[in-house]
């Protein structure tokens, strides 16, 4: 195997991982701020892809308007799951309030598809299917802009967490009560995290959808972004950076190395070992807070 | 009404401790027992093939993921899998020659072993983590059975199933088939019904409650976790086994992914967790409703002259098991199973509102 294929795999990988690390980032933001662990994440972004091509299609509205409009729109529908499903759920145990985000999914799932249509919708952003050439690597250019968008997404939620608004989302993840007592208002922080993280999870559903269609496969994305986040720890979001380009890199090497080897599939397969090793060796991942529980 | 009473009172230590403490119950039970006995001659063969049956085993597979789910508070989003290791296990074994009642502990054993990989995985990790890595094991599972042709026989291979006997009863037709599947949910049955009153099943709801707490009071936790694992697996490859055998009759990598457990999980929690009569009917609503919502949205677009694209009566089933799910842990968390009991408590002491049960 040529330096040249190594190096164009592990950069393509990178690229792919910080698109799967966008759609990472709603579901640290919601675990940060709520102690709620968002299942439901992959079939956001999915939404957001199917309204963004929505908004497009059916109002006849370029591009540049849709994408902010579905980002407001989808901002909207991330503050309605948690207003009408989440907050009925509080102190419940987790089990129910997993179950209860993974209904969600698993609604979208069945939602968009029979509405809009099995059929893959095409979403172009515009940007020139021709690959790029560095030296001897191919780099599709849909990749490389889809990453460099994510990396400035995740950087503006890194500046964000270090303003006025993310001190409140700390201060509430650290303890509610506590928030509560000294005036924050503990379910607007919440509302607002989970309207972002639907806004980032349309964001990663319109890249990931001008490079491979929207359909419900979008909804797949959630394997890729649950080991993301775990691997970086569920409560850091610069962990998200790295662990998307670990994961992106690792995912783009076992299909270019391994599949030859068995027969393909090993794509899909990355994201749930890389899950699998992370929890049996360091389960708060490489960032995260140690959990420590209290009887 | 028909089973009214001023309160329930008991007068001795049986009595209270029967499987169905209330006469109303036990002629409830007997009814459904002699239905279920007698349905091969009083319905249809397309109800009994394509209703009864599927109800009878996917409620035990609700039954077995309810012990892990509901009683020892483990979550699981893997049972598919589970079911298709003891399916494999059982199919292959049979296909060698070993006769199919040791095929059927084989595939329980097998599921087990497997199963209790994943529950190694909850000694380390709890819920939040423990459904993140059971989901990875749902895939990791699916990807090694469809890639080893030495299990599948190839991504696209489906195995049929060889004639089989069960006793010295050749499995052949639709009459002993679904006595068979009905004598393991019976046997399952009984046994979930009396696990909740063993030391095993008090056990296994301590470290539901709080794992931590039930440490204190003494109850081995990892060995309880692992067993609930265990025993919950067992009862997954036995339902596989008998799932490939009397139902599907051929077996194939795309009938256990992660939909079916998606599915199961849903009747578990529609059902009701921890609930043996929730589990059935978690099972029937889960199972029956698409199909007579699609019926009757079939029958309404066509009656009113709506026009209806096929994508969307396809998708039907998934949004209503991602409906339900979130529908009853916010309106019913204890699910069916708990409205069916509220129903049952009122008219037990009507018109006394407030009488003891």
């Amino acid at each position: 195997m040529d330096l040249w294929l190594i190096g164009e795999l592990a950069l393509t990988g990178a690229l792919v991982g910080l698109m799967y690390a966008l759609v990472a980032v709603g579901i640290v933001l919601v675990y940060k701020t709520s102690g709620v662990a968002n299942f439901a994440q992959g079939a956001i972004a999915m939404s957001g892809g199917y309204a963004t091509w929505a908004i497009a299609a059916f109002l006849g509205l370029p591009m540049w308007v849709a994408i902010p409009l579905a980002l407001v729109a989808m901002f909207g529908f991330g503050m309605l799951v948690e207003h009408a499903v989440l907050r009925h759920m509080v102190g419940q145990p987790v089990i129910m309030i997993i179950m209860v985000t993974f209904g969600i999914e698993i609604f979208l799932r069945g939602f968009m598809p029979g509405t809009f249509g099995v059929a893959v919708k095409r979403l172009d952003l515009g940007i020139p299917q021709a690959p790029m050439f560095l030296g001897e690597m191919l780099i599709n250019r849909a990749y490389l802009v889809g990453g460099a968008v994510s990396a400035a997404l995740i950087l503006a939620a890194i500046v964000l967490f270090n303003s006025r608004a993310g001190i409140v989302m700390r201060a509430v993840s650290d303890d509610q009560g506590a928030s509560w007592s000294v005036g924050i208002r503990v379910e607007r922080a919440i509302a607002v995290a989970w309207g972002l993280a639907g806004a980032t999870a349309t964001a990663a559903g319109i890249l990931w959808g001008s490079v491979q269609g929207i359909d419900w496969s979008l909804s797949l994305l959630l394997m890729k972004a649950l080991a993301i986040a775990i691997l970086g720890g569920l409560d850091s979001i610069p962990g998200v950076l790295l662990a998307g380009l670990i994961v992106g890199v690792c995912e783009s090497l076992a299909t270019g190395v391994i599949d030859p080897l068995v027969g393909g599939g090993t794509r899909d397969i990355v994201a749930s070992v890389i899950i699998v090793l992370t929890l049996l060796v360091r389960p708060y991942g490489l960032f995260g807070r140690e959990h420590i529980e209290r009887v | 009404m028909l089973y009214r009473r001023a309160g329930i009172r008991h007068t001795s230590y049986p009595k209270e401790r029967q499987l169905w403490p209330l006469p109303f119950d036990r002629y409830l039970v007997t009814a459904v027992a002699l239905f279920l006995l007698a349905a091969p001659f009083l319905v249809d063969r397309l109800y009994l093939v394509a209703y009864l049956l599927p109800w009878i085993i996917w409620s035990m597979a609700a039954l077995g993921l309810n012990l892990l789910m509901g009683g020892a508070g483990q979550i699981h989003l893997a049972y598919g899998a589970v079911m298709a290791i003891g399916a494999y296990t059982s199919v292959h074994l049979v296909r060698a020659g070993v006769p199919f009642e040791f095929a059927l502990v084989a595939a329980g054993l097998m599921s087990a072993a497997i199963g209790m990989i994943f529950g190694v995985a909850a000694l380390r990790v709890k819920a939040l983590y423990l459904a993140m890595s059971t989901l990875a094991m749902q895939y990791i599972v699916d990807f090694v059975i469809s890639h080893s042709p030495a299990i599948s026989g190839g991504t696209q291979a489906t195995i049929q199933v060889p004639p089989v006997s069960f006793l010295g009863i050749a499995l052949e037709g639709d009459l002993p088939m679904y006595y068979f599947a009905l004598a393991v949910c019976v046997v399952v049955t009984l046994f979930m019904l009396n696990v909740q009153r063993t030391a095993f099943g008090r056990a296994l709801a301590a470290v539901r409650e709080k794992d931590y707490a039930a440490e204190v009071i003494g109850v081995d936790t990892f060995k309880y976790k692992l067993l609930a694992f265990w025993t919950s697996s067992f009862i997954g490859g036995v339902v596989g086994a008998v799932l490939v055998v009397s139902y599907l009759r051929s077996v194939s990598p795309d009938q256990f992914h992660i939909e079916l457990s998606v599915q199961i999980v849903a009747m578990v929690i529609v059902g009701g967790l921890g609930s043996v009569l929730g589990s059935f009917f978690g099972a029937a609503l889960i199972l029956f409703t698409p199909i007579v919502l699609n019926n009757l949205v079939g029958a309404l677009a066509s009656g009113l002259g709506i026009a209806m694209s096929a994508d969307l009566r396809a998708h039907i089933p998934l949004m209503l098991y991602g409906a339900m799910i979130v529908g009853f842990l916010v309106l019913e968390p204890l699910g069916l199973a708990k409205i069916y009991d509220n129903v049952r408590n009122y008219f037990l002491v009507w018109p006394f509102r407030h009488a003891r049960r």
